[in-house]
């Protein structure tokens, strides 16, 4: 069994949503994260919170938030175990952030330190 | 009281403090001779009392000959003659002195406690030497509390002494460095203790329920001592309470487990109930949030009955809380049953087809009511495979009228 990691990415962080919105779809990660942890395929994750993020740049610069210059945000990410990258697909099509149109899920494995990868 | 019901009554409370405080103080290496003095010290009672009265303070009877056979024990025993007393000449007196303070009581149980919840021990071994020394069980009582015999508990008790030899463990309270990540064995000790009581399959009732009590008592002791009252105790403390609130309903005169839904709520134990709920209250005190607070906060919302999308929503996520944290697939189960109470049958059936926990009678159950009034011929086929399944005959029982349900 491999671990895969599954990325959020939001086509545009500056959306603003109300309380009941941002709760509603809390209430559906977790719905669609303890799915996953009931078949015992769930590894870690967390959610990736726009305040106090930054962003450094070529010469250290440093820039607030990972907004305007990037496109794309990451919202969160968590960690499933799967016997393939199909399954850990399958595990990704359910997640929430998917509803919103132009958002992605990264499906990325993650490398066992075996010195294979 | 007499003799014959107080004797046995003592023997539950008194036996673990005289154990306790004689082990703590000849260390591990003589538990056995503990344990016998405290043995004796009953026997002395059992012949005495019947022949010459009750004293008038029991307990203190008994401390006072333990006290005098342990002392005699010290005085005759060579090993300490020749190792301890050359180094200690000064105060003769004092080095037979046995302390049965209440105090001492107090603080020897806690830290024979954590003593025999100590990681080198396995979990098995730790519940049995809990029943044991802290909770006065007799061989026979543990035996048939694991479905097992005598010599099968009095070899696992054995290893397990000799195991705490071997590790050199320290009767002590762990430092504070140490003290939460020791307190989390010795809780995981309780939490099984109680569940081998709730859940076990052994027909005695009685016994299943002091199981239960002696859990309780034993987390109340940590709630009680300021250096162990953390909120994972106190969370652990309530779980144990909601459960226990609903004993005397679950269970009918015929001794037949009652299922939830068919409790009679009025034998629920409204006082253990709100006495659970003080507990969770003093639970959120930190930041941390334990499998046993989640576990305790499903318990509370199952303490009320009214079937409301609140109560199941809140269920389902603390469901969802809890199998991040650690996964268990009974916990599985409930999840998906509190998924169809919030999303409908249909897409909890979809979710409980993944699970594949096909040794699990449970499973095959929980598909089985998913699928009734969905599908009966499949709920029937599920039904069935979960009676092949279930090991014992009160299961196969409960199973069996579903399946009688469902063909009327």
């Amino acid at each position: 069994m491999d671990e895969f990691m599954l990325i959020f990415r939001h086509e545009d962080g500056k959306k603003v949503a109300s309380p009941e919105q941002i709760e509603h779809w809390m209430k559906q990660t977790m719905d669609w994260i303890g799915g996953i942890a009931a078949q015992n395929k769930f590894a870690g994750g967390n959610g990736l919170p726009f305040e106090e993020s930054k962003v450094v740049w070529h010469n250290n610069v440093v820039t607030n938030g990972p907004f305007g210059e990037i496109k794309e945000t990451i919202g969160g990410y968590i960690i499933v175990k799967a016997e393939s990258v199909d399954e850990a697909v399958e595990f990704a099509k359910g997640c929430p952030v998917l509803q919103g149109d132009g958002n992605s899920v990264e499906v990325r494995k993650i490398a066992r330190g075996d010195g294979v990868h | 009281m007499q003799h014959h019901e107080l004797i046995p009554h003592l023997f539950r409370i008194e036996y673990r403090k005289i154990v306790s405080v004689l082990c703590k103080r000849f260390g591990f290496d003589q538990v056995e001779i503990a344990e016998d003095i405290a043995s004796d010290t009953f026997l002395t009672a059992a012949q005495t009392w019947p022949l010459k009265g009750i004293p008038e303070e029991p307990a203190a009877w008994l401390y006072s000959v333990a006290r005098n056979k342990a002392k005699n024990y010290l005085q005759r025993d060579r090993v300490f003659e020749s190792k301890i007393t050359p180094t200690v000449k000064s105060d003769a007196a004092a080095l037979y002195e046995i302390d049965l303070s209440p105090q001492n009581i107090s603080d020897s149980q806690l830290q024979m406690m954590f003593a025999i919840c100590h990681p080198a021990i396995p979990p098995e071994a730790q519940i049995g030497l809990s029943l044991r020394i802290l909770c006065g069980f007799g061989i026979d009582e543990i035996a048939d509390a694991f479905l097992t015999n005598r010599e099968t508990i009095n070899k696992r008790l054995f290893r397990a002494r000799e195991k705490l030899r071997e590790e050199k463990i320290p009767i002590e309270l762990p430092t504070q460095g140490e003290i939460d990540a020791r307190l989390n064995t010795v809780l995981t000790t309780l939490y099984l203790l109680f569940s081998e009581g709730y859940y076990s399959a052994s027909q005695q009732q009685t016994l299943r329920k002091d199981l239960c009590l002696e859990a309780m008592r034993l987390c109340y002791m940590l709630v009680d001592n300021p250096y162990t009252n953390k909120p994972a105790v106190n969370a652990l403390l309530a779980l144990m309470c909601f459960h226990a609130s609903r004993f005397d309903a679950r269970i009918n005169e015929s001794g037949e487990l009652v299922l939830y839904d068919e409790q009679d709520t009025s034998l629920w134990n409204q006082e253990l109930i709100s006495k659970g709920g003080y507990f969770l209250q003093r639970a959120t005190a930190g930041v941390i949030v334990s499998k046993y607070h989640l576990e305790a906060s499903i318990a509370y919302w199952n303490t009320r009955k009214e079937d409301t999308r609140e109560k199941w929503e809140n269920i389902l996520q603390l469901y969802n809380h809890l199998l991040q944290l650690e996964y268990s697939p009974i916990a599985a189960l409930n999840r998906t049953y509190a998924l169809s109470k919030v999303k409908g049958k249909q897409e909890a059936i979809n979710e409980a087809e993944k699970l594949k926990l096909v040794t699990s009678h449970f499973y095959f159950a929980l598909l089985g009511d998913l699928y009734t009034g969905i599908d009966n011929q499949k709920a029937k086929v599920n039904l069935e495979r979960a009676i092949e399944l279930a090991r014992t005959q009160s299961d196969k029982q409960i199973i069996q009228k579903k399946i009688d349900r469902l063909l009327k």
